[in-house]
């Protein structure tokens, strides 16, 4: 039972993500030490912590600053649409300002301590009745004073004192390397138990944020750095992705895939909730297939949403109008949405939180996403793994029907990162293959899998015609198409197995020989 | 000239004590006649130290003259008490130096 009472609780943070990665929130009444490199987003992820704790569960805070002053501080935290002075004047923050007077000179003439510090801090935290404590960021209060062991002495004693009080307090600090000491001054050797580190790194050109909980005494946590973004609807949103659970639900529930010949091919259409991958060279058809995806959303009544990001919306408008369906009129009708958007707009992150929001918004049954490998070539590999599996389970989650398609860099055959990264993840699989045959260019469907249920193993020849995808036989003779070499032999019936008898007899002699050595 | 000195302690600490010892002297050897001092406990009233800003206690504050000076420490290093206060000339911190 004591062991009960002492376990560390913990204090739901509301920063989006980390109370998951942190199985629950930040160590309650404890002092949790948060560092990261210049620019790296301490300042505005201390401080979602202090406006989420008053927003979203009356929590109250206080925000101690050693850096910038407080006027300074609540201009540049406006954008994120967080008013402080609304939070002061409401009795629900309150600011304890410590940052240098600028121009006054400090003169040191012996031993001090940090009591006037700490007994403001108490001051505030009763004037509020606060429950949450920012101090950002004690590497400035290094600055002001000569003595760095006695700086430590004290911030040790204003710990301890936080401690008392009850608080759950943040506290910021500066480090040089990414991947080097915690931080400047070796503060976490004796201020906090717990250790979270906030990264900006440069990857490939591109800036890559993330998060890790170093470490959280006596209590537990996912491990590993996981990617958030900083933005002004948000904020600081992390990005739980290899966390990710498989507890999605299944449905026997089939619909259709907009065109009746493939419906035939997956035997009787696609499952209500899986997600299929359209793979295809340049010109194959995969946006007519997304098109059609959506027409059949649209002939239902239900709710659908395209992310293009590859055409603009006039482009796709004008395209499937030339196959017959109307985006215009469907958008108006509020049942379709089509969002357009440059994949150099935003890093991937970004991209997710996006699309998440706007899956939030327009709740559709169908999500079609064209085409996943753009994004591919705005990110470095890893996080562009991390991105596909956080789009994929987040649609699962939602249990709606999801396409996505997937350029394949090789006009023949071929295989793309998209394909090997999400193929485990996607239900079904569609190939769309060019073929050349004797001079001419002929392309080739197939199903490659298809979870749950049978499908039509042949490979079949399609034409594009303003009606749509119109697919015919199966190629016969043919082998090697979707390895891009497809060959042709005229043979009959009668000669292949002819061909097969030889092989195998020539098999037999070679076994025979190796078998006598 | 009147100098007008504000000092912060924190209750009965063992720096408040020595601060208030060392100032005292100094105000009798140096000021006399020609200061006035104040004693603040933050301790009793945090709110004056929020409104100064005060952060490290000992603090000693010169208001006036202007412009104004912060001592923060019990006072106990005299020459840099006196230096802080503008109390010895600049030539003679060259020497201590």
């Amino acid at each position: 039972m004591s062991s009960e009472r002492k376990a560390v609780q913990k204090l739901v943070s509301g920063i989006p993500g980390f109370d998951f990665i942190s199985e629950g929130g930040l160590p309650r009444s404890r002092t949790t030490l948060l560092t990261g490199s210049a620019g790296s987003g301490k300042t505005v992820f201390a401080l979602q912590f202090l406006v989420a704790g008053i927003r979203q569960y009356r929590q109250h805070g206080v925000l101690v600053t050693f850096e910038e002053e407080p006027a300074e501080l609540i201009a540049n935290v406006a954008s994120l649409g967080w008013d402080l002075e609304e939070m002061i004047s409401a009795n629900a923050l309150a600011i304890v300002d410590a940052s240098p007077v600028p121009g006054e000179v400090v003169v040191e003439t012996g031993n001090f301590d940090l009591v006037a510090l700490l007994a403001r801090i108490e001051h505030a935290v009763r004037q509020v009745s606060a429950q949450r404590v920012i101090l950002d960021s004690i590497g400035a209060i290094f600055a002001q004073f000569h003595s760095p062991h006695a700086v430590r002495r004290e911030l040790q004693r204003i710990a301890v004192g936080l401690r008392q009080m009850g608080v759950t307090t943040l506290l910021t600090a500066e480090r040089t390397d990414e991947y080097g000491a915690v931080s400047r001054f070796g503060v976490e050797e004796f201020i906090a138990d717990n250790v979270v580190i906030l990264r900006n790194q440069l990857e490939h050109e591109k800036r890559r944020r993330t998060v890790e909980i170093l470490k959280y005494r006596g209590t537990t946590h996912q491990k590993g750095e996981y990617p958030f973004t900083i933005d002004s609807a948000d904020g600081v949103t992390i990005v739980p992705l290899s966390a990710i659970n498989l507890t999605q639900k299944s449905s026997e529930m089939r619909i259709s895939s907009g065109n009746e010949q493939v419906d035939e091919m997956c035997s009787n259409g696609i499952f209500r909730d899986s997600i299929i991958l359209v793979s295809g060279a340049t010109g194959t058809g995969k946006t007519l297939m997304v098109t059609e995806f959506i027409k059949a959303a649209i002939a239902d009544g239900k709710r659908a949403l395209l992310f293009a990001f590859e055409e603009s919306r006039e482009q796709l408008h004008r395209n499937a109008l030339s196959w017959g369906i109307d985006f215009a009129d469907a958008e108006e009708r509020g049942i379709l949405k089509v969002v357009c958007c440059y994949p150099e707009s935003m890093s991937l992150e970004d991209h997710l939180i996006h699309m998440k929001r706007y899956i939030a918004q327009h709740d559709p049954q169908r999500i079609a996403v064209d085409s996943l490998s753009a994004l591919e070539r705005v990110s470095s590999t890893r996080s562009f793994r991390e991105f596909v599996l956080g789009v994929t389970s987040h649609i699962k989650a939602k249990e709606t029907a999801g396409m996505f398609t997937n350029t394949t860099p090789a006009l023949m055959g071929g295989e793309s990162i998209t394909e090997t990264h999400i193929s485990t993840i996607t239900d079904s699989i569609i190939l769309l293959r060019y073929v050349e045959l004797q001079g001419e260019m002929r392309r080739g469907i197939a199903v490659l899998k298809m979870r749950g249920s049978c499908h039509d193993k042949d490979i079949r020849e399609y034409v594009i015609t303003s009606n749509g995808m119109e697919i015919k036989e199966k190629f016969h003779g043919i082998n090697g198409i979707l390895a891009g070499t497809p060959v042709f032999s005229l043979a009959s019936e009668r000669q292949q197995l002819d061909s097969m008898f030889k092989y195998d007899t020539r098999r037999q002699d070679r076994t025979r020989a190796t078998d006598t050595p | 000239m009147m100098y007008r000195l504000r000092l912060y302690i924190t209750g009965q600490s063992a720096y408040s004590s020595t601060a208030i010892k060392n100032l005292e002297s100094l105000c009798a050897n140096e000021l006399r006649g020609i200061y006035k001092l104040e004693v603040v406990d933050i301790l009793e009233n945090p709110q004056l130290a929020e409104d100064e800003k005060i952060v490290a206690t000992p603090t000693l504050v010169r208001l006036l003259p202007p412009p104004i000076r912060r001592l923060v420490g019990d006072l106990s290093d005299k020459t840099g008490v006196l230096l802080g206060l503008d109390l010895v000339p600049y030539k003679r911190e060259k020497n201590e130096e």
